[in-house]
């Protein structure tokens, strides 16, 4: 608990904030008062009410049950894809990093290729012909993203590589698995964290892009980025009643929220990263 | 004399890492007549830096002026505003740092970067200044004097950037020059250019000066008085001869010890055959650039062997291809009669395990995330096959061994000083029970006490546990305290070798007739009378 003692309150915000998300994950559709996709009502855009708290979608969905199961679809997908990308990226990345040579090569090469074409239009591409089921999403932004964290594992990796503790460790005859994990890993895990952190957001932003485009989470299933299309034309009808923009704002708010939440806890793990390396003498 | 700068109960705080403000200098008072040079000793810690950057009126980002008045020709420079500083520095005050390749803007050629100061305070035209850095650079004795100030730093040598650096500070005319460590970086044959330069620019110029160093020796050369700090307070004050002949203080006493030689007693004839040989190795890195020329060395059982050589000479290459990092082009490295693979991968287990490592820097040599237990118990596991209490107990063994407390056994490497820290790494090679210990300089990223601790250290385990050293060096008075046999390198090619008394008495090699007058003693004359004999026989300073 010491590493939380210091914490300045936009971190504890933020905390706070990502706290709340991952039990909406984790409870979400047993706290929800309705079935994910039960219409509650034949009208849509109803305003916030006692029987709706949150008023309803654009088939008459209870907005609050559908946020809640939203959470669990949106933060596990996410969850998974990033990692699946670390685990991938990380273990060529520091592999390239350490052993260099043809290996390096030939992975930069084809990381090369997959960073040359602009993300969403290959993951599109690969929705496309690959269909749009759930396990293809999270493989489709798993490949984008471990293609990042491999830059960031490599070059980490090389810096950490040529310190003269990794160069005892390889004269005392460890394997590379020891050098990797227990010599290399260690030193390189705040600044992947941090990343860990950024790269969740994304993410999180890119299934909403997905979603939104409608080659992401395919109905009834609720996730917050189909939310924000499925809704958007309520926004017509807020100059009636205000209430009524709820419906696309909530889901809205609710993934910026948690972006915003996850940069301040990220920001704060990087300098307090900083300080306790960087706080050597002249 | 008139008094040129008079610092009165300074005291500077630095914010720590809780927020609060901790004293790095804490009340010290000194001055500085004109044409007087003040030596400050000390250190790492001791506020040494801290109290020359304040002469400029500067406090690095994270300290403060918290008491004190620093007056510098009647005036007290920690309360000058912006302009004032800025009409300080340079024509009253001027600045010499450590490591002048990191101080000078490497896109800029030196010209511009000495002349800018009085092109910017007025004091002359650009073409004015050109001449007069060019007649400055020809005084430093730097090739080329007119031309020289074309290049850019990377086209010039550690040295000449150095004199260069003296040069930009000489440019205004300062009254006052603070030297912080200038020659620290240098090699030995270097820092007397470079010390000879500072002093002669001194004298003719009347120049007063700071001079920072942690090198008693080197300060006694330059100072008329020295004076002595640590955790920042002064613990003595007094004139240079003084300080050296006759210290007051018990901690000014053991620094004037540490420099004192205590040769090792002598070894006699290798009567076995050796227990490692170096056999004729040529080797070169990818890049082409061939840094061992037909390199060869034996190392006797429970000996040492010091290799000894300036940076560039190819003494830690040599290092590296003893213990397989670097494959030789030719030549081959025998263990006790067999030939030992040339690469570290082909080579067995047991086989790395007799030949140990020993780096420069404890502080990336140790693995931050790793706890003292973990990295001195690795070896014992790896290569002994020992259980988690054995090693436990082996850990406290060695750990009392180096002379460290049981608790530091859960410690990391963030919670020790430089000298626990190399300790750790001591212990880490003596884990594996190596037949040969190979130390990188082992000694020259510590102060001076630290470095002599270390030094007792590893003689008394050799005496123990019959250990045999290979021990790279730069520092002559550390061969004359710890080898039996010497080795001297130069551009990759062995200069001389043989017993250490062979070397050490005349007649010598050329170059280690440089290397070892090179070496600065602890005598206020020793330099004007090593440039008088140098300049006798027509050896010119500069390597």
């Amino acid at each position: 608990m010491r590493y939380f003692r210091d914490m300045p309150l936009s971190a504890a915000i933020g905390l706070a904030i990502v706290l709340l998300n991952v039990l909406m994950a984790a409870l979400g559709p047993s706290l929800a008062p309705y079935a994910e996709s039960e219409q509650v009502s034949t009208q849509p855009w109803l305003p916030p009410s006692a029987e709706a708290l949150l008023g309803t979608d654009n088939l008459g969905r209870d907005l609050l049950s559908r946020m809640l199961y939203g959470a669990q679809t949106t933060l596990g997908i996410a969850l998974i894809a990033t990692l699946i990308s670390f685990a991938v990226g990380v273990t060529l990345g520091f592999a390239a990093g350490t052993l260099g040579g043809l290996l390096d090569q030939v992975l930069g090469r084809i990381v090369d290729v997959l960073m040359a074409i602009p993300s969403l239009i290959l993951s599109l591409l690969m929705l496309s012909i690959l269909g749009t089921g759930v396990p293809v999403i999270i493989a489709v932004i798993a490949t984008v993203d471990a293609t990042r964290v491999f830059r960031i594992a490599r070059a980490l990796a090389m810096n950490l590589s040529v310190l003269e503790f990794v160069e005892a460790a390889k004269l005392r005859g460890e394997r590379i698995g020891w050098i990797l994990g227990k010599e290399i890993l260690p030193n390189a895990l705040p600044p992947l964290v941090a990343e860990f952190g950024l790269r969740f957001c994304f993410v999180i932003l890119f299934i909403s892009s997905l979603s939104f485009l409608g080659l992401g989470i395919q109905p009834p299933y609720a996730d917050w980025g189909g939310m924000v299309r499925d809704n958007a034309q309520a926004i017509n009808f807020a100059a009636y009643d205000p209430l009524i923009a709820v419906a696309p704002l909530a889901p809205a708010i609710a993934i910026a929220a948690l972006t915003i939440a996850i940069n301040l806890v990220a920001d704060w793990m990087l300098a307090k990263q900083n300080r306790t390396t960087g706080g050597g003498e002249a | 004399m008139a008094r040129l700068l008079d610092i009165r109960d300074l005291v500077v705080e630095a914010r720590t890492m809780t927020g609060d403000w901790t004293r790095i200098v804490d009340g010290v008072s000194c001055h500085v007549d004109a044409g007087e040079v003040l030596g400050l000793i000390g250190e790492s810690g001791a506020g040494k830096s801290t109290i020359g950057l304040a002469c400029l009126a500067f406090a690095r980002p994270g300290a403060r002026f918290a008491g004190g008045a620093i007056v510098l020709d009647g005036q007290n420079v920690i309360e000058l505003d912006r302009e004032g500083r800025r009409a300080l520095r340079g024509p009253k005050v001027a600045y010499v740092a450590q490591s002048a390749a990191a101080s000078f803007n490497p896109a800029m050629t030196l010209f511009d970067q000495v002349c800018e100061a009085p092109v910017r305070h007025g004091l002359a035209s650009m073409a004015e200044a050109r001449r007069e850095a060019a007649a400055m650079f020809r005084r430093l004795q730097l090739p080329d004097p007119e031309r020289f100030g074309d290049r850019y730093p990377h086209q010039v040598s550690g040295g000449q950037l150095q004199r260069a650096m003296a040069a930009m500070a000489m440019a205004c005319r300062p009254k006052l020059i603070v030297f912080d460590e200038p020659t620290t970086a240098l090699d030995v044959t270097t820092q007397i250019e470079v010390l000879a330069a500072i002093k002669d620019l001194i004298r003719d110029y009347g120049t007063a000066g700071v001079y920072i160093s942690h090198d008693l020796a080197v300060v006694a050369q330059i100072s008329d008085r020295i004076q002595v700090l640590r955790h920042g307070r002064t613990v003595e004050v007094g004139a240079t001869k003084q300080v050296i002949e006759a210290p007051q203080m018990a901690y000014t006493r053991e620094l004037v010890t540490a420099r004192k030689e205590h040769p090792k007693t002598e070894a006699g004839p290798a009567t076995e055959a050796p227990l490692l040989q170096v056999r004729g190795v040529t080797a070169q890195y990818s890049s082409g650039l061939q840094v061992l020329s037909d390199v060869s060395l034996a190392l006797q059982r429970g000996r040492t062997v010091a290799v000894v050589g300036e940076s560039g000479s190819g003494k830690s290459t040599l290092a590296r291809v003893v213990t397989g990092l670097l494959k030789p082009l030719t030549g081959e490295v025998v263990l006790e009669g067999t030939a030992l693979p040339a690469g570290y991968r082909q080579r067995t287990r047991a086989a790395l395990r007799r030949i140990q490592m020993i780096y420069q820097m404890p502080d990336v040599a140790l693995n931050p995330r790793h706890t003292v237990a973990e990295t001195i118990g690795r070896p014992l596991q790896l290569y002994l096959g020992m259980d988690a209490s054995a090693r436990r107990r082996r850990t406290a063994e060695l750990l009392d061994q180096i002379g460290l407390k049981p608790e530091f056994a859960e410690r990391l490497p963030g919670e020790l000083s430089g000298g626990q820290k190399q300790r750790v790494c001591i212990a880490r090679a003596l884990a594996a029970e190596p037949d040969i210990v190979i130390c990188d300089e082992v000694t020259s990223a510590l102060d001076p006490l630290i470095a002599e601790g270390i030094l007792q250290l590893l003689q008394r385990l050799q005496d123990e546990l019959g250990l045999s050293y290979i021990f790279i060096t730069h520092d002559l008075a550390i061969v004359w305290n710890i080898a039996d046999d010497v080795v001297v390198m130069r551009h990759g090619k062995v200069v001389e070798s043989g017993p250490k008394r062979q070397i050490f008495t005349p007649p010598h090699d050329p170059y280690t007739e440089l290397l070892l007058s090179s070496a600065p003693e602890m005598r206020p004359e020793w330099l004007d009378e090593l440039l008088a004999r140098r300049a006798a026989k027509g050896v010119s300073t500069a390597a």
